[in-house]
C-alpha cells in the first residue's frame, strides 16, 4: 500500500536535515562571487578569528546581506505559497493570487517613475501590496462574500488585473532611457545591491508574518478541509483564513518590495516540500521555509556568478523552475493528488 | 416522570436562507442512540437543515439546543464536542493519508496554538480500529474507495467525542458491499450510544436502521414520527410523486419498491 510520506524520518529530524542543509547553502553562498573566499575563511570571520579585511569588508558588507536576503526572500515566498495553496485549497495558487506581486509592483514602478529613493521604492512597493489585497478583502466584505473563497479570488484577479495595467501606464509614462530600463529590470526581480538596512527592514515583516502561521500550524490545516467542514469541526474558518492571509500578505509584500517580483518560487517549493512531508500543513510549513530559503539562496548565488551580467532572479527561477515542476508532475507527485 | 434532556432538540424550528424560510415547523429530539432519518428529493432542504443543525447557519426562526444549551449562545469548538458532522464525500484535493484525517476530529478540544499528541493519536487509531480500516491509517485517501473513505469520515467523527453525529447521505454513490459496510457502522454507534442523523434517498435503509424519520418535501414537512407510522405507502407515494408500495416481510423488516 502506499504511504502517505516516507517513514524513515521523523519530522523532527527532517527539520533538522533541512535546517543543515540550510546553513550549508548560506556559508556556501556567502565563499562564491568574484572575490572568493573558502566556507572555512567565512566560517573563521563569522567566528572573529581571522581578519584579513578585505575578507572581512566584502563578506560583511556585500555578501552576508545579500544571502540573507536571499534567504528572507525565498522562506516568506514559499512560506506564503504554502499558506495560500492550503487555505484556498487549491494546489496550482501562488501568493500571486491576490494580487499582492502586482500591487507591490505597481507602488516600486510607480515610485521609480517619480524618481523616488530606492528605500521609498521599497516602501511604496510594500504600501500598495498590502493595500491592493487590502481592497480585495474590502471590496469582498461589500459585495456579501462573506469571505468566501471563490469570491476572493475573482476579486483578487479583478483587482490584480486593475494594477498590471497600472504597471503597463507606468512604463509608457516612463523616460525609456533611464527608467524603462530600471522598471523592467525591477519586475524581472534582483537582489543586486541588497544591503544590511534591507535585510533589517524586511525581517520584521517576515518574523512577524511566519510565527503567527507557525503557531497556527495544525488548525491552519483543516482549512484545506473546507470551510463548512472546518468550522463543524469547530474551527473559526473565516476569521482564521483572513489572520493567514493577512500573514502571507505581509510576508510576500516585503519579499517583493525588496526583491522585485519573482515567480515559481511561492508556487513550486510547496509542492517540493509537500515531496517530503506530505500535505499536512503542520509538517509542510516548516519544511517549506527552510527549503525555500535555501533554493532562493542557490538560486541568486547562480544570479550572480553564471554570466559576467546579473541574470534576473525571475528569469533564473523560471528557467530551473518550469522543468523541475514538470519534473515533479512526470514522477507523479503523489503528495499532492492522484 | 423526569423529562430527560436531548443531546439534540429543534422546537418550530424554520430553515432557509437570507431570512427567507424554506421549511417551517420542524421540531425533533434526539436522545443518545436514537438513529433519525431525513427522507426526500434532491433540493428538498435536507443539508440545510443539517447546516443549521451544525449552526453553520442561523435559523429563520426558532431554536436549537445542544444537551439543553442553546446552540446561538455558543462558540465553534463547543458545538463541534456535541456535534459532529461527516460530509458526503472528502473535499480536499490534497492526499492526506487516512490517520491524519481522522486525527482533525481532535480540533475541538485543541487550543488554537495546539498540536496533537501521543493521545489524540491514540484516540484516533482507536476510531480507526473501532470501524475496522486500522489498516488503512498510512494509506492516502485519494487511494481508499468510496466507502473506506466514508469510513474514514465517520472515524473522524467519533475521533471528535461528539454524542451526536449528523451524515449526509451516507451511503449515496457506493457499491453494494460498501453500503453494507457502513450500514453496519452505523448500526454500532447507534448501539454504542451516539445519537444520528443521517439523510438518504433509500427507504429500506431508512426503515432498517432508523427509529424515527422525517419526510421533506420542497412544500415542507410531510410527515413525522417513529419509522414504521411515517414510511407508509401513501406518505412515500406523495414524498417522492410516485406509486409506491410497501411490504412487510415475515421477519418485521419493511421494503418498499
Amino acid at each position: 500500500m502506499p504511504r502517505c510520506r516516507p517513514c524513515w524520518v521523523s519530522d523532527r529530524a527532517l527539520t533538522g536535515l533541512l535546517a543543515v542543509g540550510l546553513i550549508a547553502t548560506l556559508i556556501l553562498g556567502a565563499a562564491v562571487g568574484p572575490f572568493a573566499l573558502s566556507p572555512a575563511t567565512v566560517l573563521a570571520v563569522l567566528a572573529g578569528e581571522r581578519s584579513d579585511p578585505q575578507a572581512v569588508a566584502v563578506l560583511l558588507n556585500i555578501r552576508l546581506p545579500r544571502v540573507l536576503a536571499a534567504a528572507v526572500v525565498g522562506a516568506a515566498l514559499a512560506a506564503a505559497g504554502a499558506a495560500y495553496q492550503t487555505v484556498f485549497r487549491n494546489p496550482l495558487v501562488s501568493p500571486d493570487i491576490l494580487g499582492v506581486s502586482a500591487g507591490a509592483g505597481f507602488g516600486a514602478v510607480l515610485g521609480i517613475l517619480l524618481g523616488l529613493p530606492v528605500m521609498a521604492i521599497q516602501m511604496l512597493g510594500f504600501g500598495m501590496g498590502l493595500a491592493t489585497v487590502g481592497l480585495v478583502i474590502g471590496l469582498t466584505l461589500a459585495l456579501r462574500g462573506g469571505g468566501q473563497v471563490l469570491m476572493i479570488v475573482l476579486c483578487g484577479i479583478a483587482i490584480g488585473a486593475l494594477a498590471g495595467a497600472g504597471i503597463s501606464l507606468v512604463k509608457l509614462l516612463a523616460d525609456p532611457e533611464q527608467q524603462l530600463p530600471a522598471i523592467t529590470f525591477w519586475l524581472m526581480g534582483s537582489l543586486a545591491g541588497a544591503k544590511r538596512a534591507d535585510v533589517a527592514a524586511a525581517l520584521p515583516a517576515l518574523l512577524i508574518g511566519i510565527l503567527p502561521l507557525l503557531a497556527l500550524r495544525w488548525r491552519i490545516g483543516l482549512l484545506a478541509m473546507g470551510d463548512d467542514e472546518s468550522r463543524a469541526m469547530g474551527v473559526d474558518a473565516a476569521r482564521l483564513r483572513v489572520l493567514v492571509i493577512a500573514c502571507a500578505t505581509l510576508m510576500t509584500a516585503a519579499a517583493v518590495a525588496m526583491a522585485g517580483v519573482i515567480g515559481w518560487v511561492g508556487l513550486m517549493v510547496p509542492h517540493m516540500a509537500r515531496l517530503l512531508t506530505g500535505p499536512r500543513f503542520d509538517r509542510l510549513l516548516p519544511a517549506a521555509i527552510l527549503i525555500g530559503a535555501g533554493f532562493m539562496v542557490l538560486v541568486d548565488t547562480a544570479a550572480r556568478t553564471i554570466a559576467t551580467l546579473e541574470v534576473p532572479l525571475g528569469i533564473l527561477t523560471a528557467v530551473l523552475g518550469a522543468p523541475v515542476f514538470v519534473w515533479l508532475l512526470a514522477k507523479g507527485a503523489r503528495a499532492w493528488s492522484e | 416522570m423526569e423529562r430527560v434532556t436531548p443531546l439534540i432538540e429543534a422546537r418550530g424550528l424554520a430553515i432557509g436562507h437570507g431570512g427567507r424560510a424554506l421549511i417551517t415547523g420542524i421540531d425533533l429530539a434526539l436522545s443518545p442512540g436514537r438513529v433519525l432519518c431525513l427522507l426526500g428529493p434532491n433540493g428538498a432542504g435536507k443539508t440545510t437543515l443539517f447546516r443549521t443543525l451544525l449552526g453553520l447557519i442561523p435559523p429563520v426562526h426558532g431554536h436549537v439546543a445542544l444537551s439543553g444549551q442553546p446552540l446561538a449562545g455558543l462558540s465553534r469548538a463547543r458545538i463541534a464536542r456535541h456535534i459532529a458532522h461527516v460530509p458526503q464525500s472528502l473535499a480536499t484535493p490534497f492526499a492526506f493519508a487516512a490517520r491524519d484525517i481522522v486525527l482533525m476530529g481532535a480540533a475541538a478540544r485543541l487550543g488554537p496554538f495546539a498540536r496533537p499528541g501521543p493521545a489524540e493519536a491514540a484516540q484516533a487509531m482507536a476510531a480507526l480500529t473501532r470501524l475496522g480500516i486500522a489498516d488503512l491509517a498510512d494509506v492516502h485517501v485519494t487511494r481508499l474507495s468510496g466507502g473506506q473513505r466514508q469510513l474514514v469520515l465517520i472515524a473522524r467523527a467519533l475521533a471528535q467525542d461528539a454524542a451526536t453525529i449528523i451524515m449526509d447521505e451516507p451511503t449515496a454513490s457506493l457499491d453494494f458491499a460498501n453500503r453494507i459496510t457502513v450500514n453496519e457502522a452505523i448500526r454500532n454507534l447507534a448501539q454504542a450510544g451516539t445519537a444520528v442523523i443521517l439523510s438518504t434517498h433509500d427507504p429500506d435503509q431508512a426503515a432498517t436502521l432508523g427509529h424515527d424519520a422525517i419526510l421533506l418535501n420542497r412544500g415542507g414537512i410531510v410527515a413525522s414520527g417513529p419509522v414504521r407510522e411515517v414510511l407508509t405507502a401513501e406518505n412515500l407515494s406523495v414524498l417522492y410523486g410516485i406509486p409506491v408500495q410497501r411490504d412487510e416481510r415475515p421477519d418485521g423488516r419493511l421494503h418498499f419498491y
